[in-house]
């Protein structure tokens, strides 16, 4: 080894030792949410962690099927009853009546302060008369069974109108446990204590529950066996999509990895050689790796399963050295100017702000670099002097002939690229995916199995929500009772379903103290009272209860988050109520009528009913909008597809100048647009098969012209080699094609759907690129190559 | 997101306030032997079937209800309707204006324009009471022994039938349901609580359709 490869090898190994040492002290992320698109400003971003972590996402919802109806609802129940034992869960309802008790209680202890009905109207001699007879009338209705219990406590029915509110889903039961509507499936809801961010959590409790219920199926040996578990939520949904992530990235990586060993071995006939392929791939791994977690502090498992495209790219760099023997001379600064047009293209990805593609381009663009450094200053050092690869001039020659018969047919690509234009201006208005679920790796199957249990169960998708916001929480309550107010004139003439307030289970102190001040004192309650009940069959002594009880509401301390704590109520209002630093900020999450989307109509009501709610009379401002989560996603997924556009023309612009400053402007445009015509012919058959193109889509038509740049510059300059050399370079162009192919398209069997884009739009362009680069170069190119069938 | 435990419905609720304390559940109780099996010519059978002929009805009734807890008896009236076989619908017209509608196991309560939507098969509790008398009226038996024990006396043209619930939960409240009648026509349905507490609701002559 001469003295430079010492230094050289020296570098390397130092270089790869850091990155090295950084890599293994990343942080890892494999949930999806790494991936979604970051919310522009913080306030957003604050309000999607805070939902992310919220009460939607920690419900797990569990199905019970198969056997009978029966054996359905025992395993149910003895599932439940063992989760009910397991700290890891706060909560778990499947409509048994002994966990409402809890609830019911505390709306009747506290029903004085909890009831919008307590008004000092309501408890004049009027006021009791009326509510009172009202109560008389549900006496001898069918609820009179239920209401007698609770009359001389509450004969005004505070308990009865505060459970009315809870305007809670009806929910099928069979053998009391809840069923779904087609009664195939015994449901039970589970409520984690891990947030639906703590992926670790959810898989914990996901596996708890696996347990549970397996022991549970088992103490019924009628059944074993026929009973299914079927889990779904957010946390679940979130373990999913991390395992496929996880084993996909394996084993497509290990897949590719193994197909491209193969190759190389029939092109290279050498082992020594194989190897040496492989080590600026695992170096160009190692600094992207590296360089994106020390430019974004954590590495998503996706951008990993990206390191499969890198060895499409990167391992094309050795191909070239080995295969071509004027490796220094006439390849290099080929291969040096392709890696420069390559990292022009990503460096256009990495200001974006979808946080996926800005770490794709910043690995890209170190892992690319890496490579082609130690392919140039490392490789040929450590090439062994006695390694002998095959000679490929003969397989180059016989694609030269071929490619020079082909290039004769080359007018044929006009009507080529007028077809592709065509297919995309007759589907110009549906090119574009507009939904950011498209890039959900979790399988359709359950995304239908949730929509199923979401509808049987009543279960919110937290799509629709107001957001009130202020300084501190009684100001923040205050804000969302007069929201709720006007919601409640929406909901009741039908335009929207129902909605949630955490002010239903905890009043602003204002309020409750308005409540209280409303309630007579006892010598003038009882006056009331005598008065309120002439004409009614009860009388006053009976009600004894009633004066006691509101004597003790009227004394009572104001309710506080703290009294919930601990209580299903308490974990509603932890849901709705946020404390964060210096901001309280209530969610009130709304249904429509049918439970499909609101009407337009329904959410300018909405956002009136928010926006124009009166101001508070005193303390901080108070800050209230309405926000539908998935269209706020899906703008923001538009947004950002549009940057992706945007970037990757910035991308292309950036290539094109490059080649013009390096070549000339006749050249460059003849380096680009073959492909430019790859890139249209494979948009065009994406969409001819039905596809609509998304962000992913086209940043494989970025990584098209990156990874097309080198074929074409090759080509470009194949006229000038020496006979013989122009066959290698023609037969190294095939092998290091092939090896791109097979890299990318293995990703296009993905089952998740960003990588099996990014597959399925670069497989083919690349192999396109090389084609079309081919029938467009000089004439002359294959000449040389056409002269020297063999040497 | 209205409540983390979808605590279901408030009746589910205020039944959970109204069930004694910790009251053990009873297991349900054994059929009664008269209904063990009929023998051909049943008497109750023969009383179903010939309720079953009827396919509607419309008639007056008047109820009262004796509460231990009220100084006097509570009375309304109003008028019953029947559609074979699962619609029932009770118009009480005084002292307040309510319509009870029973319609392929939906429950709805409207009062004051106010209408309350209940589906009966999550009510095993609530059920009794309205099914007591769905099911006589259309004389199904199997519907009528699923949910409660029978046994009937007396012949066809003074007949009285007493029903004893079976779900343990609606025996902690409702102690029997007797209804008497001549033929295919009602006249008494008295609901007895276990409390002491009972309802009376006596149905008078055929009104016009």
């Amino acid at each position: 080894m001469t003295r430079s490869g010492w230094t050289g090898t020296l570098v390397f190994a130092v270089a790869a030792v850091l990155a090295a040492l950084v890599a293994a002290h990343a942080g890892y992320t494999a949930d999806l949410s790494a991936f979604l698109p970051r919310a522009p400003t913080a306030e957003q971003r604050l309000l999607t962690e805070e939902l992310r972590a919220g009460l939607a996402s920690r419900l797990i919802m569990v199905a019970v099927e198969g056997a009978d109806a029966a054996a359905r609802a025992q395993a149910a129940a003895g599932l439940a009853r063992r989760l009910r034992a397991d700290p890891a869960f706060v909560e778990v309802s499947d409509g048994e009546l002994d966990e409402l008790a809890p609830t019911a209680e505390f709306l009747l202890r506290h029903r004085y302060q909890l009831s919008d009905a307590v008004t000092a109207q309501r408890f004049s001699a009027a006021g009791l008369h009326a509510a009172i007879g009202e109560t008389l009338d549900l006496l001898t209705g069918p609820e009179g069974l239920l209401v007698k219990r609770l009359f001389t406590r509450d004969p005004t029915g505070e308990t009865f109108h505060l459970l009315d509110e809870l305007d809670a889903p009806r929910i099928a039961t069979v053998d009391g446990v809840w069923s779904s509507r087609d009664g195939r499936r015994a449901l039970l809801i589970a409520q984690t204590r891990a947030a639906g961010s703590d992926t670790d959590g959810q898989e914990r409790a996901a596996a708890a529950i696996r347990t549970a219920f397996a022991a549970a199926a088992a103490a019924l040996p009628r059944a074993r066996g026929s009973l299914v578990l079927r889990l779904s939520g957010a946390g679940v949904f979130a373990v999913t999509s991390r395992a496929v992530i996880r084993a996909q990235v394996l084993q497509l990586s290990a897949l590719s990895a193994i197909l491209i060993a193969a190759l190389l071995l029939i092109a290279y006939r050498s082992a020594a050689a194989l190897f040496l392929t492989f080590v600026p791939v695992a170096s160009g791994a190692l600094a992207g790796i590296a360089a994106v977690s020390l430019g974004f502090g954590v590495v998503h498992g996706i951008t990993l399963g990206f390191g499969v495209t890198l060895i499409g790219e990167a391992v094309d760099y050795a191909i070239y050295l080995f295969i071509q023997t004027e490796w220094r001379r006439s390849a290099w600064p080929t291969i040096r100017l392709g890696m420069l047009t390559s990292v022009c293209g990503f460096a256009a990805l990495v200001p974006s702000g979808f946080p996926g593609l800005a770490q794709l381009g910043l690995y890209s663009i170190a892992g690319l670099a890496a490579a082609a450094l130690v392919t140039r200053f490392v490789l040929p050092e450590w090439r062994p002097r006695l390694l002998h690869t095959r000679d490929l001039a003969a397989f180059g020659g016989a694609l030269g002939q071929a490619l020079a018969r082909l290039q004769r047919a080359r007018l044929a690509l006009v009507a080529v690229a007028v077809a592709a234009l065509l297919v995309l201006l007759a589907n110009r208005n549906t090119l574009f995916s507009r939904e950011l679920s498209d890039l959900s790796p979790v399988p359709l199957a359950d995304q239908e199995l949730n929509a199923s249990l979401r509808a049987d169960l009543g279960a919110p998708d937290a799509r629709y929500l107001v957001v009130v916001s202020s300084a501190d929480s009684a100001s923040t309550l205050a804000g969302a009772e007069a929201v709720a107010l006007r919601l409640r004139t929406l909901s009741a003439a039908g335009i929207i379903g129902g909605f949630a307030s955490p002010t239903r289970y905890l009043p602003s102190p204002a309020t409750q103290r308005a409540r209280q001040a409303s309630l007579p004192p006892p010598a003038e309650l009882a006056v009331h009272l005598q008065q309120a009940l002439i004409g009614l069959p009860v009388s006053a002594r009976r009600l004894e209860p009633f004066l006691e009880d509101v004597e003790a509401a009227r004394k009572a301390p104001l309710l506080t988050a703290h009294d919930l704590a601990g209580t299903p109520l308490g974990g509603a209002v932890d849901a709705l109520l946020t404390v964060n630093g210096g901001t309280a900020t209530a969610f009130l999450p709304l249904t429509s009528p049918n439970g499909g989307e609101l009407s337009p109509a329904a959410i300018a009501g909405i956002r009136a009913a928010a926006e124009h709610a009166p101001p508070p009379v005193s303390g901080p401002p108070v800050f209230a909008r309405m926000l539908d989560l998935k269209a706020e996603a899906d703008d923001l997924y538009t947004h950002y597809l549009g940057q992706a556009v945007a970037l990757s023309l910035a991308g292309l612009g950036a290539i094109l100048v490059l080649l013009i400053v390096a070549r000339s402007p006749a050249r460059a445009l003849r380096i680009v647009a073959p492909l430019v015509l790859a890139v249209l012919v494979v948009a065009a058959a994406l969409i001819a098969v039905g596809q609509r193109l998304g962000i992913l889509h086209v940043v494989g038509m970025l990584l098209i012209v990156a990874v097309g740049s080198n074929y074409a510059l090759f080509f470009d300059r194949l006229a000038q080699h020496p006979p013989a050399e122009a066959s290698r370079t023609l037969a190294s162009l095939a092998v290091a094609n092939l090896a791109t192919v097979i890299g990318f398209g293995v990703l296009a069997f993905s089952s998740v759907p960003v990588l099996a884009a990014l597959g399925r739009t670069t497989a083919p362009g690349a192999l396109l690129a090389l084609l079309f680069s081919a029938l467009l170069a000089p004439r002359s190119a294959f000449a040389s190559t056409a002269a020297a069938p063999s040497s | 997101m209205t409540l983390p435990s979808r605590c279901g419905v408030a009746g589910a609720l205020l039944l959970a306030l109204a069930m004694p304390a910790g009251a053990a559940v009873q297991p349900a109780t054994a059929p009664a032997t008269a209904e063990a099996r009929a023998p051909a010519g049943d008497p109750l059978d023969e009383l179903l079937r010939e309720l079953a002929r009827r396919r509607h009805a419309h008639a007056a009734f008047t109820e009262v209800q004796y509460l231990a807890m009220l100084d006097r008896p509570l009375e309304s009236s109003g008028e019953l309707l029947y559609e074979a076989p699962d619609r029932l619908e009770k118009r009480t017209l005084k002292p307040r204006a309510e319509t009870l509608t029973l319609a392929h196991g939906v429950l709805s309560a409207t009062r004051r324009g106010r209408t309350r939507t209940v589906e009966l098969a999550a009510y095993p509790q609530l059920a009794p009471l309205i099914e007591s008398l769905r099911a006589t009226l259309a004389g199904d038996r199997a519907a009528l022994e699923q949910v409660f024990s029978t046994h009937l006396e007396g012949d066809l043209a003074h007949w009285r039938l007493r029903l004893t619930p079976r779900n343990p939960d609606a025996a902690r409240v409702v102690k029997a349901v007797l209804i008497s009648g001549a033929h295919a026509s009602l006249a008494t349905v008295e609901i007895l609580q276990t409390d002491g507490d009972r309802s009376l609701l006596s149905i008078g002559p055929e009104l016009s359709p």
